[in-house]
C-alpha cells in the first residue's frame, strides 16, 4: 500500500520536473533567439591592423568604381504598445481581492464599484477569462465553509454577469478554509482569509 | 550482494516507518467514579522481552473509555498470571474492583497463545476467560479485542477498541510544499498507515459501512471531486465530478447510496446517488446553503446543515426508497446561531455537532427525543465530531498551541483525552464501523 502511494507521489514529482524542464527549454529557446537577433549583427572583433587593411581596401573599391557613396542604417523605433489595463497598478483592475464579513457574502459599495470596472473590462475583452476563487476563515465546519466560499464567489459572479460579462468568461471555485493567506489564528488573519480572488487567465 | 541488498532494504523500511508520524494519547480529564481495575503484566514464557506488553495496551484502552481507572503497575503487590494464583485480599486492599491476569506463550510455529482471565475481586469469581491465537503484527489488535471483551463483560456495552480511525494530516515536505494525507490508524492512534496523499486539499473522509472503503474529497486536478477508495486493494473510483462543489460524501447505512453536496444546479444542494446505477436524485431545493448530510441509522432520513433560517442549523428531511424527500425539511437545532456538521449516534438517539458559543466552536450533543442539549467541549476551534460505533465516545478535531490535533470526549462529557501527531496538523477524524 505504502509502495503504491510513494510511486504515485514520484509520478507527480516527475510531472513537476517535466514541467520545470519544459520551462527551462522555453527559456533556452528564448535566450538562443535573443542571441540570434541581437548579438549576431555585432561584428567580429578585429585587430587594428586588420581594420586598417579593410578600410583601405573599401576606399580603393569605392574610388575604383563610380566614386559615389551610400550607406543604409537601421534605427530604433521601440516596441508597439502592449500595455494593458490589467497591468495598471493604480487602476481599479489592480484590485483583485475582495473581503467579506463573518458568515457574510455581501460586498461593500466600494467593492461593487471596482467589480463593475472588472465587468466593463471583461465585457470589452470577451476572450479574457477569469477564475473567481472563494475562501473563508478557518472557523466552523469545513464543508460548510466550502459552500460559504462558493456563495461569496457567486455573489461576485452575479455582479459581473448583470453587467454583461458572458458566463463562459467566468469560472468559480471554492477552497473553503483550505487555502488561507494569513496563517495566524486571530481576527486580523481571519479578516484577510474571508475573500474572493480574481485570477485572470494568463496572469 | 544479497546481504547488502537486504541491508539496504531494511534501511529503506526504517526510513519509511520513521516518516510515518505516530499518534500519542494523553488523558486530559479522567472520570470520578470510574471502576478501578488492575491489568497485571502478562507472564511471558519466551526468551528476552515479550513481543508486546499486552497489559499496557489494555489498560490504556480501558482508561480511555472513562469507565475504568487502571491501577499503575508500580502499585501492584503481586503479579499473578492465572486466576488460581490471585490472592483476592491483595486486590481488595488496593481497592480494585476487577483484576485481569494473563500469559503470552510462544508457539513452535512463531505464533503466540494469549491467555487471559477477568476476575471480580469482591464477588471472588471469574467473569471471563479466553485463549487467543495471534501472530506478531496482530498482537496489538489482539490486545484491543481483549479490551473489548472486558468492556462488554463489565459494562454490558460492546467495546469499540478493535476499530480504526481515519483522518487527514497536513505536513510540509522537504521543499516546504504542503502535503495532505489520508491516514488510518487503530482506535488508539497506533499503527498509522497512509492510504492517499496529495499536494492539493483533501477533506471529508467517510467510512463505508463495510469498514473497507473510504469516500473522500480531493482537489487533485484543481477542483474538488469525490472518490471511493478500497483501503485493502487501493482501487479507487470517481463518484462525482460535476461543475462546482462535489463534497460531503455520506454512505447510507446499507452502503448502496451516498448523500453528497453538489452546486451544479446553482448553489450547494443535497443529492443522493445510487452507487450501482449512478443515478443522482436531488433532495433539497433552496437558495441557502445545504450541505453535510448524514443518514439516520434506519436509512429513512438525512440530517444536514442549512442556513435557510438565516444562520447554519441542523435540519432533518425524510426520504422514500427512491431517495425523494417526502416532506419539507424540519429544523432540529435552536440553541445559538451556529450548529453544523452533524454526526448521528449509531442508535439514532443523539446528534453531535459543531456549536458556536460566544465566538468559540465547541462539540455539542442533542438528544433527539428529549431535546436535551449539552455542550461537551471547552476549547475554541472544535470541529468534525464522529461517534464511535458503540456510541459511547466522540472523536473530534481541535487545536492545541495553533496545531490541529484530535481529541475524544465521552458522550456524557465526563472523559476527555487528546491524540496528537508529532508533526503537522491532524484533522477530520472519522471513526470506523465495527469490524
Amino acid at each position: 500500500m505504502a509502495l503504491h502511494v510513494h510511486a504515485k507521489y514520484d509520478l507527480t514529482k516527475k510531472v513537476e520536473i517535466m514541467g520545470k524542464g519544459f520551462k527551462y527549454l522555453l527559456i533556452a529557446i528564448f535566450v538562443v533567439s535573443l542571441a540570434g537577433c541581437k548579438f549576431s549583427p555585432v561584428k567580429k572583433r578585429v585587430s587594428d591592423e586588420d581594420a586598417a587593411a579593410l578600410a583601405a581596401e573599401q576606399q580603393k573599391q569605392k574610388e575604383g568604381e563610380t566614386g559615389a557613396q551610400d550607406q543604409r542604417y537601421g534605427a530604433e523605433m521601440g516596441d508597439s504598445f502592449v500595455g494593458r489595463e490589467l497591468e495598471d497598478p493604480n487602476g481599479p483592475l489592480a484590485k483583485r481581492v475582495f473581503y467579506f464579513g463573518l458568515d457574510s457574502s455581501s460586498l461593500s459599495a466600494d467593492d461593487r464599484e471596482v467589480i463593475a470596472a472588472h465587468a466593463k473590462y471583461l465585457s470589452a475583452h470577451p476572450k479574457v477569462t477569469v477564475v473567481l476563487e472563494g475562501h473563508t476563515d478557518e472557523r466552523g465546519s469545513r464543508e460548510y465553509n466550502i459552500a460559504l466560499g462558493e456563495r461569496r464567489a457567486r455573489a461576485v459572479e452575479q455582479l459581473l454577469l448583470v453587467q454583461g460579462v458572458s458566463p463562459s468568461q467566468v469560472q468559480l471555485i471554492s477552497f473553503g478554509e483550505e487555502r488561507p493567506v494569513a496563517l495566524d489564528h486571530n481576527e486580523a488573519a481571519w479578516r484577510l482569509n474571508r475573500r474572493v480572488e480574481f485570477l485572470y487567465s494568463g496572469y | 550482494m544479497k546481504k547488502q541488498l537486504s541491508f539496504i532494504f531494511s534501511l529503506l523500511m526504517l526510513a519509511v516507518s520513521q516518516a510515518h508520524a505516530v499518534l500519542t494519547i494523553e488523558i486530559t480529564q479522567g472520570v470520578e467514579g470510574a471502576a478501578p481495575i488492575a491489568i497485571v503484566p502478562f507472564a511471558w514464557a519466551g526468551n528476552g522481552a515479550p513481543p508486546e506488553y499486552m497489559n499496557k495496551i489494555i489498560a490504556a484502552d480501558l482508561q480511555r473509555s472513562g469507565f475504568f481507572k487502571a491501577l499503575p503497575e508500580e502499585d501492584m503487590i503481586a503479579t499473578p498470571s492465572e486466576a488460581g494464583k490471585v490472592n483476592l485480599a491483595d486486590w481488595r486492599a488496593l481497592k480494585v474492583d476487577y483484576v485481569v491476569v494473563g500469559k503470552t506463550i510462544p508457539q513452535m510455529d512463531g505464533s503466540f497463545q494469549i491467555q487471559f482471565q477477568l476476575l471480580d475481586v469482591y464477588k471472588g469469581k471469574q467473569l471471563a476467560g479466553y485463549s487467543i491465537r495471534s501472530r506478531k503484527p496482530s498482537l496489538r489488535i489482539t490486545a484491543h479485542q481483549i479490551s473489548d471483551i472486558i468492556y462488554k463483560t463489565i459494562t454490558g456495552v460492546r467495546g469499540a477498541f478493535d476499530t480504526h480511525i481515519a483522518y487527514i494530516t497536513l505536513t510540509k515536505n522537504r521543499k516546504g510544499k504542503k502535503l495532505y494525507r489520508l491516514a488510518i490508524a487503530d482506535s488508539d492512534g497506533f499503527d498509522e498507515q497512509i492510504v492517499y496523499e496529495s499536494t492539493q486539499p483533501l477533506l471529508s473522509p467517510a467510512w463505508a459501512p463495510d469498514g473497507k472503503r473510504l469516500a473522500y474529497v480531493s482537489f487533485f486536478g484543481g477542483r474538488p471531486r469525490i472518490y471511493i477508495q478500497n483501503i485493502l486493494t487501493r482501487q479507487t473510483i470517481k463518484i462525482s465530478d460535476f461543475k462546482g462543489i462535489n463534497g460531503a460524501p455520506a454512505w447510507s447505512p446499507d452502503g448502496r447510496r451516498m448523500a453528497l453536496t453538489l452546486s451544479k444546479d446553482g448553489n450547494s444542494e443535497i443529492y443522493v446517488v445510487d452507487l450501482k446505477t449512478k443515478k443522482f436524485t436531488r433532495v433539497t431545493h433552496h437558495y441557502a446553503i445545504d450541505t453535510e448530510a448524514v443518514w439516520t441509522p434506519d436509512g429513512n432520513a438525512l440530517i444536514f446543515t442549512s442556513d435557510r433560517g438565516g444562520s447554519p442549523q441542523l435540519y432533518r428531511v425524510e426520504l422514500n426508497r427512491q431517495s425523494m424527500p417526502t416532506g419539507r425539511p424540519r429544523r432540529l437545532t435552536f440553541e445559538g446561531n451556529y450548529n453544523a456538521r452533524a454526526s448521528i449516534s449509531p442508535d439514532g438517539r443523539r446528534v453531535a455537532m459543531v456549536h458556536r458559543e460566544q465566538g468559540k466552536f465547541h462539540i455539542a450533543v442533542l438528544e433527539l427525543k428529549t431535546g436535551r442539549f449539552q455542550v461537551l467541549t471547552k476549547s475554541r476551534l472544535d470541529e468534525s465530531p464522529s461517534f464511535s460505533p458503540n456510541g459511547t465516545m466522540i472523536i473530534y478535531a481541535t487545536e492545541d498551541n495553533y496545531r490541529g490535533i484530535l481529541a475524544e470526549v465521552s458522550v456524557d462529557g465526563r472523559a476527555h483525552q487528546r491524540l496528537s501527531l508529532q508533526t503537522g496538523d491532524v484533522r477530520e477524524p472519522a471513526w470506523s464501523p465495527f469490524k
